[in-house]
This record gives C-alpha cells, sequence and structure tokens, in this order.
C-alpha cells in the first residue's frame, strides 16, 4: 500500500523531470545553446493551450495547438537569433535570459496577471483510502510516449541521422551537402516545441500566470546537467535518480527536505559524473 | 525758504511717510498670504505606494493599487484633504523584497512622502519596517497577516488571526470534527499563523493531525496530498501564497481530496475562486471582512464605483478594499490633525473613534495596537464556485494584542510579538 503510493509519487516525479528536460535536453544537451527562454516555451505551450480550449477546441488539440505553438516561436527565434549564437555559450545565456524577460513580462502586459485555467480531466481512481488523480498517470505515459518518439525520431529516419551527424561534425556533414541551417532550425523548434508540450501538458494542474516556466526552468537543467547530451542515455536514467531523491524524501520528510534532497543528489551527482551520466554510458559502451 | 516752510514740507512728507509705510506693509504682507495660501493649496500630499503589480503575487498587488487609486480620485473629486489634493507617487516593487527596499527608501528620502503605503507579502513588510522606523515614517500595511506587529509609526487596515482563526477554527471544528491538518508557505505568514491555530486547535480541544510547511516555489503536490490523506484529518486549513502554491487547489480536487478545506488567505487575497475552473476550489469555508460578493446596499455601491473606473478588474479582492479603506483611514486622521505632519497624524489616529464607514461595515483604529476592527464573514465555496454567506460577526476588535501589552499609546514600540512571544511588560 504504502509501496504503491511510494511508486507514484516517484513516476509523478520521473514524468516532470522528464518532460521539462526533453525540450532543453535537445536544446541545450545536443545543440550547446544554454536556453535561459525554457522557461518560456513552456509558458507559451500552456498559455496556447488554455486560450485554445476556452475557445471551444478540445483538450487534446488544444495541447497540439499549444505544442505547435512553441516550436513555431522557437523556429522564429533561431532564425532571428539563435544562429548567431552557436559555439558561443556565454553570449546564448545572455540573450536567451532577455527573450525570458520579454516574453514574460510582454505576457502579463498582454493577457493581465494570470487567465483562467484548465480542470484537470479524467477524475480520479482510489487504492485503500488513498485517491490518486488519474491524469498525472497519463503524464507519465506521455513521458515515456515522448523518451519512445525521440529514441525512434533520432535512431530510425533520416531526420534523426541528419540531425546526430550535424551535431557531432557540422563541417562534415555540410560537405556530404547537409543544409546545416535547416538541420539546425529544426532541431531548435523540436526542443521548443517538447517544451511546449510540457506546458501544455501541465497546463491542467497549475495556475497560469506568466511567470510559471520558472518552476520548471530549475528542474530542467539539473536534470539536463546530471544527464549530459544524450536524450536517452541521459536525461531519463537521470530523472530515475533525481525522482527517487526526491519523492523518497518527500515521502519521509515533506516538500522542503525533497527539495534539499534533490539539489544535494545534483551535487552529488555532478561531482562523480562530472560529465553527465550518458557520457559515462558512452565510455563504458566504448 | 524759511525754517517753517521747509519744517512743515517735511512734517507733511513724515505725516505721510508712517502711511506708505504701512500701505506697503499690509501690501506685502497679504501677498505673502496670499503666496502661501496658493502655495498649500497647490502642494499635494504625497502618498507614497509600493506594491506588487507583476511577479508571484501580481494578482494581490493589482487590486491594491486601484484600491488606493480609486480612494484618492474619490476624495480629490469632493475637493482633497485640507485643500490639497493627494497624489500617488507608485513603485513597483515585481514580488522582490529587494525592490522593496530600494524603493522604500527612494520614497522615504527622495520622494520625501507624507505616508508610505504598501507591502503585501509579511516578508516584504519586515523587510521594509526597519527603514520605516529609522526615518519615523508614517506607514500603512494594507492587508491581513499573521498578526502581532506593535509599531508606533504603522497602521493596519487588514484583519489578524484573533479576529479571524478565532471564529473559523472553532465554527469549523464545531462542524466538521476535532482532526486539523494545516498546509502552510514556508515562511514568516505562514509559521506565524500556523502558530495562531494550534493556539486556538488547543483552545478547542482540538488534535494537530499534521502541519506541512512547504516553500514558494514549489508548484506540485502530489506528496503533499498523500499525507494529507494518510493522516484522515477533519479540516484541512491552507495558507497557501503566490501563484505556485495556488496550484494545490487544483491537483487536490483532481485526486478527488475530499477533506473540508478553511482559509483566510486562500479566497479572499488571490480570488482562487474565479481563477481555478470549478470545482477545485468547492468546498472551502472562507473567513475574511471583505469579498466582492457581499450582498450590501455599500458594497453594491463600491463595486459598481470599482468596476466604473477599472473595468476590466477580474476579481475586488480583500486586499484591494482594505487598501482603499487605509487611504480614508489615513486622511480622517490627517483631517482630525489639521496637519501632515507625522507625529500629529499618529497622535489624532490614536484618538479613538476614529471610524470609517468601509464597504465591508465600520471599520476603527483600536489606539493602543494601530490595528482595525472589521465585520468577519465567514462563507462557503459551493461547487460552482459562488460564495453563501453562513454566518457574520460585526465590530470584531483586534484584542490580543492589547491584552498582551502592547499600548502604544504609552510605549512607543517596534516590536512584533506571536502567541508563544508576548510582550513582556509588567
Amino acid at each position: 500500500m504504502a509501496l504503491i503510493a511510494f511508486l507514484y509519487q516517484f513516476a509523478d516525479s520521473f514524468a516532470f523531470l522528464v518532460l521539462c528536460a526533453a525540450g532543453l535536453a535537445i536544446i541545450f544537451g545536443m545543440m550547446g545553446v544554454i536556453n535561459l527562454a525554457h522557461g518560456e516555451f513552456i509558458m507559451l505551450g500552456a498559455y496556447a493551450t488554455a486560450i485554445s480550449a476556452h475557445l471551444g477546441i478540445p483538450l487534446p488539440l488544444a495541447m497540439a495547438c499549444g505544442t505547435v505553438a512553441a516550436a513555431g516561436a522557437g523556429i522564429i527565434l533561431e532564425r532571428l537569433v539563435i544562429r548567431h549564437l552557436y559555439g558561443r555559450p556565454l553570449d546564448s545565456i545572455i540573450a536567451t535570459w532577455a527573450i525570458s524577460l520579454i516574453a514574460s513580462q510582454g505576457m502579463l502586459i498582454i493577457a493581465g496577471p494570470t487567465i483562467p485555467g484548465i480542470a484537470t480531466p479524467l477524475g480520479s481512481f482510489a487504492i485503500g483510502n488513498l485517491t490518486f488523480s488519474t491524469y498525472r498517470i497519463l503524464l507519465v505515459g506521455a513521458a515515456l510516449c515522448v523518451l519512445g518518439s525521440l529514441y525512434y525520431l533520432f535512431v530510425h529516419t533520416r531526420y534523426g541521422i541528419y540531425a546526430r551527424a550535424t551535431i557531432q561534425a557540422p563541417d562534415m556533414a555540410r560537405a556530404l551537402g547537409l543544409n546545416t541551417d535547416i538541420v539546425y532550425c529544426a532541431t531548435f523548434g523540436l526542443g521548443a516545441g517538447l517544451a511546449g508540450l510540457a506546458g501544455a501538458l501541465y497546463a491542467p494542474t497549475m495556475t497560469l500566470v506568466p511567470t510559471m516556466g520558472a518552476g520548471f526552468v530549475i528542474p530542467a537543467f539539473i536534470t539536463v546537467i546530471v544527464g549530459g547530451g544524450d536524450v536517452l542515455t541521459g536525461t531519463a536514467p537521470a530523472a530515475g535518480i533525481l525522482g527517487i531523491a526526491q519523492s523518497a524524501l518527500t515521502f519521509k520528510y515533506g516538500t522542503l527536505i525533497g527539495q534539499v534532497g534533490l539539489l544535494l543528489a545534483v551535487i552529488l551527482a555532478i561531482r562523480v559524473l562530472p560529465r553527465g551520466i550518458s557520457e559515462w554510458i558512452a565510455r563504458r559502451a566504448s | 525758504m524759511h525754517p517753517t516752510t521747509i519744517q512743515s514740507a517735511r512734517e507733511r512728507t513724515m505725516r505721510i511717510e508712517p502711511m506708505m509705510k504701512c500701505l506697503m506693509i499690509t501690501l506685502l504682507c497679504s501677498l505673502c498670504l496670499i503666496g502661501t495660501a496658493a502655495l498649500a493649496v497647490e502642494t499635494p500630499i504625497k502618498i507614497g505606494l509600493l506594491e506588487d503589480s507583476t511577479g508571484d503575487f501580481a494578482a494581490a498587488g493589482i487590486p491594491k493599487v486601484h484600491g488606493v487609486e480609486l480612494a484618492v480620485a474619490e476624495i480629490n473629486a469632493h475637493g482633497g484633504v485640507l485643500g490639497r489634493k493627494l497624489e500617488i507617487i507608485y513603485y513597483d516593487t515585481q514580488s522582490d523584497n529587494r525592490r522593496y527596499q530600494e524603493f522604500a527608501r527612494r520614497v522615504i528620502y527622495q520622494d520625501k512622502v507624507d505616508v508610505l503605503f504598501g507591502a503585501f507579502s509579511s516578508a516584504s513588510r519586515e523587510a521594509v519596517r526597519p527603514i520605516v522606523d529609522q526615518a519615523k515614517q508614517l506607514y500603512f500595511y494594507n492587508n491581513e497577516y499573521e498578526g502581532g506587529v506593535c509599531d508606533k509609526n504603522v497602521f493596519f487596515s487588514g484583519e489578524v488571526p484573533d479576529q479571524v482563526l478565532s471564529k473559523l477554527v472553532p465554527w469549523t471544528m464545531d462542524r466538521f470534527g476535532k482532526n486539523v491538518y494545516t498546509i502552510a508557505a514556508d515562511y514568516n505568514f505562514g509559521q506565524i499563523s500556523a502558530e495562531w491555530i494550534r493556539k486556538f486547535v488547543a483552545e478547542h480541544h482540538g488534535k494537530m493531525v499534521g502541519q506541512e510547511f512547504i516553500p514558494l516555489s514549489v508548484s506540485q503536490f502530489n506528496q503533499t496530498i498523500s499525507n494529507i490523506q494518510a493522516a484522515k484529518p477533519d479540516i484541512l486549513m491552507t495558507l497557501m501564497i503566490g501563484a505556485n502554491q495556488v496550484s494545490f487547489f487544483q491537483q487536490a480536487a483532481a485526486a478527488n481530496l475530499t477533506t473540508p478545506m478553511a482559509s483566510f488567505v486562500n479566497g479572499p487575497t488571490f480570488y482562487e475562486h474565479k481563477q481555478l475552473p470549478p470545482p477545485a476550489m468547492n468546498n472551502m469555508y472562507i473567513a475574511a471582512n471583505y469579498m466582492e460578493e457581499l450582498d450590501t446596499p455599500e458594497n453594491h455601491a463600491f463595486v459598481g464605483r470599482w468596476h466604473a473606473k477599472y473595468p476590466n478588474e477580474k476579481y475586488i479582492s480583500q486586499v484591494g478594499e482594505d487598501s482603499y479603506v487605509g487611504v480614508y483611514l489615513y486622511v480622517k486622521g490627517v483631517e482630525k490633525a489639521g496637519t501632515t505632519e507625522k507625529a500629529a497624524v499618529i497622535k489624532a489616529l490614536e484618538s479613538g473613534g476614529m471610524c470609517v464607514n468601509a464597504p465591508e461595515g465600520q471599520v476603527c483604529v483600536d489606539p493602543k495596537t494601530h490595528h482595525t476592527s472589521h465585520t468577519i464573514s465567514l462563507m462557503q465555496v459551493l461547487p460552482n464556485h459562488s460564495l453563501k454567506r453562513l454566518e457574520v460577526w460585526k465590530g470584531v476588535q483586534p484584542s490580543w494584542l492589547a491584552e498582551a501589552g502592547c499600548d502604544l499609546t504609552k510605549h512607543a514600540d517596534q516590536s512584533q510579538y506571536t502567541p508563544s512571544n508576548p510582550p513582556s511588560r509588567k
């Protein structure tokens, strides 16, 4: 009984970290762009979802709208700003921080301090005398789907080969005739879209305010840093380890200790594996 | 020329000269008086306003700014105070305590305001209070808080736990049962208010079956919800502050947490029953001195005036009304004192009988503690998020602090007290 409750908590924590971090893992982990506007892509996805849902669009479609909106914003941003910043991590910090401020304050000015939220769908189920939200199980499913789809995308599709080639050896890829500009653009758009998806999926569980992205940014960054560059061999195991640390401590001692424990786990992990889990796995494999 | 002519000519001149002098002096004096009067009419009374229009607390801060603006507009339309208009000097503190300190210094020392209004979170108030006390700046704090501040320079237009929790906790315990669980934001307001809850639960022979203090940045509450269910409380007291923490109610509703909830902040401060989709706030019992839904003619007129000035206002919250009332209390003090000089206004406000007919009912300043009496309403949030008033108590005095020993008419003080740390005066 307690085990089931704990498993539920762990799965929920794992899903939250995977969904937060997937987009950033691609943009920061794969492309090396430090994207401090990650939280704002999440906010954009959540806002677009909520606005579409209130216009009458059914929720799954509204979430698709949110994802597409964030992906579109990502592509525009890449074309205008980011493509000048590849290989310049410190400059990308400043530029994306500026974009983050413009986006969140701009949203405050346009839409006000809060917009009406969406009710959480799917009701609840009971195990013993504890009840749980069914929607959060769906979030776990969504996280696993995202991991599975990214695996399929990067390993079994042409785009995936192009993307990995471009990121690992851009000059060679260009020499072989790949249009690396388009690949970078599409990959950034993918990362932004995944952030938008996280926002869309969590929109029915949160109050929608322009600064809501801030609650996602730290978990995303620590998961990507602990995980390393690769989404599958990095982000997923990192989310697993950090998820266990956080949920075990919250279970026993409450939310505050859970947060503290999460950050201590990060410090430990990057001390032991400074280049991330995926690097360690890659070294083991070779 | 013989001397008489010169002499009489001189006498004549000398007789005229005093008259001329007198006339000139009178003219000069009248010009001076007119000039001073003109100057006095033109110099506005400066109200410094520090509120969060952006950041985590924006939903609370914006109605507070509007409340002050509305009151100032109404008073100026009626000719101002002592023939002078009120002027607001406003800085957006962005829910950031450092901004509060920075702008407090600016507004006191640079803008030299006659009165300071503002701060929302208790942390920001405590960040500003030392600066206020050092400058002996008259300061109005205009929302509910955890109580206990006994400060010569500060006046409070909001309610405190011994007025509101003293009613809410026993009422909900009588109705639902003796086991109480508290979830609170983890800073001074949440910790001290939770202490007050423990006090009233103990006095009413109840049992605290759990407490959790949650950092302001947390927005996912799964484990919190499970912990609450495991403890099987009869009542859940909530003290959740800020946009992140307000997400709790939606998640609890999704997880089908059916425990009756009670709060004096969730509802009145962030209007969760308007922000969150129903039925997230169903089964919440609110104790407040003001909600927009109050069904009195004074309130309907007030709501009408507010919406005329701010047609897009999402909700007129309790903190907005408290800010509006704060302006009227200050103005009453200035009119009684006949000046904006801060010590004189403080003395006037301590003179007793300083009452204002607020939209909630009559609000009076308690001379000893600088807090205000209020009408407390207990309301139930229904599944469709409308409110049903179940009880009302009029003229509830903020008596604990005075009974515990705070008397600002006799001893100036600058401290905050709690039930476990009362003023220890012989």
